[in-house]
């Protein structure tokens, strides 16, 4: 890749933040730091000299068809949201390439705890979609058990689940295994201090933990200059173990690095951070208005980099897929946004006693007794004939 | 092995050793926990033992102890771990109210956090600020906690063992200044329920509720109250969620008085919720309203005055006094 090229596409507010005087990046003054890329936003192939990636026709289809469905998926629950079906929806759109790319890299028995917006990794992971709306739909608190998959639940609270996704890598290494855990994050999470916890743990054990920090520019309406003046990937070096950024809507460089620093982990050689620079090219959740926040022009300069549209580039650039191909795969999206959407409306409301269900697992007394009360309430309604 | 006399602290230490000798999944972590033996040394000796991997020595940052201990726990581990003081558990305390406590739920039961917390806990010691805290109502509050403390060395023993074998996080509160009070211990005994109360004296005239540290303060109290003719029933509530509410009412419904002794501020602390609970369920039964001694709705002052703020004999003598008096 060319790290020129790469840096005349730097959106303007990053450029304007890695220049300013006082910001003690490693980087050289007004340079931007070093994305990773092997598939510029035109569609055209480039090499890097650390994270070389072959791929199959079928392999290249493969990610186009996971990010094609993906978006469809997103789009279909941010609907359902408008439509009343669910109370919220967190919009991954933009972030495709970022999620299938890492997604893609693991392996089944590596384990992954999302934070919530990590509806292209669970595609990866085999987490049936309609598992994912749940919450959202306010039926559960996560739908699917997450050892079915090594998907654990998605997690509200911002930065919890890396220190989970370090302890999980410490027993992984304890138990002599060669498998890895990766943990996804954003860069307003980036500024809590279980992320920064850690990362201390995961160095001082030497876990095998990959970091994988979705950098999409905005937390809520915060952007990343509010939670950092050095670029997020170099926080890493602190802690003793390498950090590195991916041009996040690049799904094969995500794939190659993520696959690299997986690999790494499994050589027990720990822990690695990567920030995927990217974009959320939708609201922070269907409950804000990002035109608040963020000029039109810096949205409208994101979708030229779009993930999917340049890995369709370079498809047909390359006579990797036909006309024919598309249309079908556009069928299949169809269907699948049918499918969800019967599938939440077919959700049903839980039953009312299970607001007492699995709160311990050895069974409490307390809750025994609330249950009761609680049965006979509903039932003394039953009783007048109601 | 037959019934020995040994501290509170030897006890805890015997527990652990014989949890990790059990079970290889049991792991203890914690700050200092390692050569040192832990700021109390209730794991002296653990590491030398069992390495460190079994015994871990960890960063000094609370919220990463719990955090990596519930990612340990789904892996299939059963962490015990060591929070150094009652007040340094604040930085843990979003890990353990919105992840640990509720994992279980969220999960739907297809995942369990077998995760045990210790925290040395109280006043009496003449320690500096955050050393002497009861933050037990905090935790007992949270719904997918358990929150217990042992008041003598065999329910330490037991009910440590109780705690690591349980599928749910228990929250274990160490009465600190009791650490080396000496009493028996019979490992071979079978222990109750761990959420279940103990009767530690029995009385006729007025029941005091205490758990952890003030059990003995109790004890005291009635044995000198036995000097003027009182007879006291003191019941060691063991567990502080759940509460076993039974046995609290089986002793009130005999002696028709009650008066709740903690260290915690009285303030929406557990005897708050002991009082309205047994105020609904023996209503017709009690004599005088349920009374309360314990702590201030102020911070845990220094050392120098403690006593003033800690229940002490005479502050819980004379609660018993008003209480007789209606």
């Amino acid at each position: 890749m060319t790290v020129e090229s790469t840096a005349a596409r730097k959106p303007r507010r990053s450029s304007k933040r890695t220049s300013a005087a006082k910001t003690p990046a490693k980087t050289p003054e007004g340079s931007e730091p070093q994305l990773v890329q092997l598939l510029t936003p035109e569609g055209e192939r480039v090499e890097h000299p650390d994270f070389e990636i072959d791929l199959s026709a079928d392999e290249l289809r493969g990610l186009y068809r996971d990010m094609v469905l993906t978006r469809r998926f997103d789009a279909e629950a941010t609907a359902l949201q408008r439509q009343g079906e669910l109370g919220l929806w967190a919009s991954l759109l933009g972030q495709e390439a970022a999620q299938i790319g890492s997604g893609r890299a693991l392996r089944d028995d590596d384990y992954v705890f999302p934070t919530y917006r990590e509806h292209g990794v669970a595609w990866c992971r085999g987490v049936d979609p309609t598992n994912l709306l749940g919450m959202f739909r306010g039926v559960n608190h996560g739908g699917w058990d997450p050892n079915t998959n090594n998907f654990h639940l998605y997690t509200i609270v911002i930065g919890s689940q890396t220190l989970h996704a370090t302890g999980y890598a410490m027993g992984v290494a304890k138990d002599g295994a060669d498998s890895a855990v990766i943990a996804y994050f954003g860069d307003g999470a980036s500024s809590q201090g279980d992320v920064a916890e850690a990362f201390t743990f995961s160095a001082v054990y030497n876990a095998p933990v990959v970091f994988f920090c979705q950098n999409n520019q905005w937390a809520i309406s915060e952007p990343t200059e509010k939670q950092t003046r050095v670029p997020l990937y170099q926080r890493a070096q602190g802690f003793g173990f390498p950090g590195v950024r991916v041009d996040g809507n690049d799904v094969l460089a995500c794939l190659a690095v993520t696959k690299s620093a997986l690999e790494r982990a499994r050589r027990g050689e720990g822990p690695t951070l990567v920030e995927a620079f990217t974009y959320r090219m939708g609201a922070h959740t269907t409950s804000d208005d990002p035109t608040k926040y963020r000029a039109d022009e810096e949205r409208a300069s994101w979708e030229a980099k779009d993930p999917i549209l340049r890995l369709r580039t370079y498809l047909e650039k390359q006579d990797l897929a036909d006309a024919a191909y598309f249309t079908a795969l556009e069928e299949e999206s169809e269907t699948l946004g049918k499918r969800v959407r019967e599938a939440v409306r077919a959700m049903p409301d839980p039953d009312r006693l299970a607001i007492f269900d699995h709160a311990y697992a050895d069974g409490n007394p307390l809750v025994d007794e609330e249950r009761a009360q609680f049965a006979a309430y509903q039932a003394s309604f039953a009783e007048e004939g109601n | 092995m037959a019934a020995e006399k040994m501290s509170i602290a030897k006890a805890l230490n015997e527990s652990l050793r014989k949890a990790l000798e059990t079970d290889p999944k049991v792991l203890i972590m914690g700050e200092d926990v390692g050569k040192l033996g832990g700021v109390f040394r209730i794991t002296d000796g653990l590491q030398k033992d069992f390495g460190e991997d079994r015994v871990i020595d960890t960063p000094l940052a609370e919220s990463g102890i719990v955090g990596t201990a519930i990612g340990l726990a789904l892996r299939g581990y059963r962490p015990i771990v060591e929070i150094q003081f009652d007040g340094f558990v604040f930085p843990a305390y979003d890990q353990i109210v919105t992840q640990l406590a509720k994992m279980h739920a969220r999960a739907l039961g297809k995942i369990k956090m077998p995760v045990v917390i210790r925290i040395p806990y109280g006043g009496g010691i003449g320690a500096v600020e955050h050393h002497s805290e009861s933050p037990e109502a905090l935790f007992a509050h949270v719904a997918g906690l358990k929150v217990v403390s042992p008041s003598n060395a065999s329910d330490a023993y037991w009910m440590m063992q109780q705690a690591v074998q349980s599928d749910d996080p228990i929250i274990f509160f160490e009465p600190k200044r009791r650490y080396w009070d000496k009493g028996e211990l019979d490992t071979e005994s079978i222990p109750g329920p761990l959420h279940k109360a103990a009767v530690a004296r029995e009385g006729s005239d007025l029941t005091l509720v205490a758990y952890g540290p003030m059990v003995k303060v109790c004890l005291e109290a009635a044995a000198a109250a036995q000097e003027e003719g009182k007879s006291i029933e003191v019941l060691d509530l063991r567990s502080m969620s759940p509460i076993d509410f039974d046995a609290v009412q089986t002793s009130v419904e005999k002696t028709r008085r009650l008066v709740v002794v903690h260290e915690a501020p009285v303030f929406y602390g557990s005897g708050a919720e002991i009082a309205a609970r047994i105020t609904e369920r023996c209503f017709y039964h009690l004599e005088a309203p349920v009374l309360r001694v314990g702590g201030y709705h102020a911070p845990y002052p220094p050392a120098r005055l403690e006593d003033e703020y800690l229940p002490g004999l005479d502050r819980v003598l004379d609660a018993v006094d008003r209480s007789l008096a209606y």
